[in-house]
């Protein structure tokens, strides 16, 4: 990326949009122009005003007549909230299996080591559609927890590196001859060296976990309607791509360009912190 | 230990594994018994079924009895078409494969040397524009590669059938928007293989002992980064084969991707547990292989687990040896 400093443009650009996809979806609610439900029949298929539309609907309308802008602004809500408590649910799973089997060892080292190694060979996709085909439809949580299940090994393995080296670290064996518990030693002395591991981690399978949302969804296997995500609007409108490709085109772009620059961000963070 | 033995046990625990998984996963799907008859059926039959099927065993003897039915290659029946679930599954499949070889193909050969010529001009403004290309390739999902590609040259360019199979363009976008993906995957990875084996100290020796560059590259720095990309391929492998799923759907081809979302939104279990028993256990041999290859691939393993053998105790750690 461009050599200017310490932070290139593009990281200057990407935090920039990040920054404001955060606040769209924060006050998705007021910044809608209208009802996200409000169906006006009259009005299927109005273009957005870059396309000879009025401000009535400035990005257009769907086949119900729905405004695209709050369709939008709250699919992005609905995506990033579940791709963030995805991403953070996975991250807290992943790092207490890996520093516990890193710590402990033994049994469990090769317990863990067996299951990372099961999540590891088989297709992700298709063990979360496993998991989707068993979970009660239109369940909001249950689509969280499996959001989680995705990527969990990677923490795992990054986290039971940093325990297995922080065991022979002087630091750890003084607090041990002093007593100190083990507990205690591992949040207060070992969790803290894994802190920018963990948060550059984060920020590379954040995205990831967006697009999981979003290809689920859009395969009409993630969010159910009446509840809309970015994937479950590419998915209704797919059939219009013809007469009314704003439909598919307006949150596939939102889509595109929030992940590319929470990658590019990642990246960026990635190449500071030296994680591979 | 033997290392064949130590790498067929792990092969072999991962397979139980995915037996364990995909048994609860059925199990927690509810009662087959119901599943498999209308409401109105009377209690003697499902009575009998129940018996047949050994529903009313213990949970591990179920277990048993269901290993041995897959042993037997009985899958179960998909509900929805009412044939067995393997037979359903099998089918679909050269579909799936006719996407997904293509595509891992494409991958491959436009990736991994666009990897090494990035790793070779490191800090360059090429080596920039690729990891750029490649950073921004993960950060898009095929299937909205393939939507983007359809607006344009089927909608909008015409030049382009938008779905189903027609004749051979018809494999254009589905196999372009996998390989796009994928080939930014392999690009990055090669790029860092390569990078990471340039700054060893042997390359340093060669260079300084005055051998040409493409002579290091050859001798030197290829072999060295094969076996990760050879570890990466296999595993790969599996993740080009579920978003061959996805894209599949999106371009409407009949094959084993749209089947299993078909059955996943229908909750056609049976279905399901094949395509991940078929996928998982094609994964774990392929795995299984590609640890085999590396001796054949890298002399240094192939020394390593001689010497493991004849005397397990005293070892040089070595290096490269997984």
């Amino acid at each position: 990326m461009s050599p200017s400093g310490n932070f290139p443009l593009l990281i200057v650009a990407s935090f920039l949009i990040v920054a404001v996809f955060v606040l769209l979806a924060i006050f998705a609610a007021p910044l809608s122009p209208h009802n996200v439900a409000d169906i006006n029949l009259l009005a299927r298929f109005r273009p957005p005003v870059f396309l000879g539309g009025t401000w009535d609907y400035p990005l257009g309308t769907d086949r119900l007549g729905r405004d695209m802008l709050s369709l939008i602004l709250r699919g992005i809500q609905i995506s990033l909230t579940i791709a963030a408590v995805g991403t953070i649910c996975g991250a807290i799973f992943g790092t207490t299996l890996g520093l516990l089997s890193g710590w402990v060892g033994g049994l469990l080292d090769n317990l863990v080591g067996i299951l990372v190694d099961f999540q590891a060979t088989i297709p992700n996709l298709i063990l979360i559609l496993a998991l989707v085909t068993i979970m009660p439809e239109a369940n909001f949580v249950a689509f969280v927890i499996i959001m989680a299940m995705y990527g969990w090994d990677r923490y795992a393995r990054l986290a039971r590196a940093i325990a297995l080296n922080a065991k022979n670290q002087p630091y750890v064996q003084a607090q041990q001859v002093i007593g100190a518990s083990a507990f205690r030693i591992v949040t207060r002395s070992v969790l803290p060296n894994f802190m920018a591991v963990l948060l550059v981690t984060m920020s590379l399978s954040f995205p990831q976990t967006i697009l999981l949302e979003t290809t689920l969804s859009f395969l009409g296997i993630g969010i159910q309607p009446p509840d809309t995500s970015l994937g479950v609007l590419i998915g209704e409108g797919r059939g219009q791509l013809y007469n009314a490709p704003w439909v598919v085109l307006l949150p596939a772009s939102v889509i595109l360009l929030a992940t590319i620059s929470i990658s590019m961000l990642g990246d960026w963070a990635r190449d500071r912190v030296g994680v591979d | 230990m033997n290392w064949l033995l130590l790498r067929s046990g792990r092969a072999i625990l991962t397979l139980l594994l995915l037996l364990t998984f995909t048994f609860f996963t059925l199990a927690a799907s509810g009662d087959p018994a119901l599943q498999k008859f209308s409401p109105d059926v009377d209690l003697a039959t499902i009575a009998a079924f129940r018996e047949k099927w050994g529903l009313n065993e213990p949970i591990w003897k179920q277990f048993l009895i269901y290993l041995e039915r897959l042993a037997h290659f009985d899958f179960g029946m998909s509900y929805r078409t009412g044939r067995p679930a393997l037979e359903v599954v099998l089918d679909r499949v050269p579909v799936t494969l006719s996407l997904a070889i293509p595509s891992i193909v494409l991958s491959i050969v436009i990736g991994i040397p666009l990897g090494f010529y990035a790793a070779m001009n490191k800090g360059r403004l090429a080596d920039r524009i690729t990891i750029l290309v490649a950073v921004m390739g993960l950060a898009i999902p095929p299937f909205l590669l393939g939507i983007f590609l359809m607006y344009v040259f089927s909608i909008w360019l015409g030049w382009l059938p938008p779905s189903g199979y027609v004749n051979w363009t018809s494999y254009i976008m589905p196999v372009a928007s996998i390989s796009a993906v994928y080939a930014a995957i392999f690009a990055r990875f090669t790029r860092s293989a390569m990078v990471e084996v340039m700054s060893h100290p042997m390359i340093e020796t060669a260079k300084a002992s005055g051998l040409a560059t493409g002579l290091v590259q050859r001798v030197h720095v290829l072999p060295n980064v094969l076996l990760p990309l050879v570890t990466i391929t296999a595993l790969e492998f599996g993740n080009v084969v579920t978003f061959a799923a996805v894209i599949e759907n999106l371009f409407s081809w009949p094959g084993a991707g749209t089947l299993l979302i078909e059955a996943v939104a229908g909750r056609d279990y049976a279905v399901v547990e094949a395509v991940l028993l078929l996928t998982g256990s094609t994964m774990i041999l392929a795995n299984f292989l590609t640890d085999l290859s590396y001796g054949l691939i890298d002399p240094r393993i192939r020394d390593y687990r001689r010497a493991y053998r004849r005397s397990p105790d005293q070892l040089p750690s070595p290096e490269g040896a997984a």
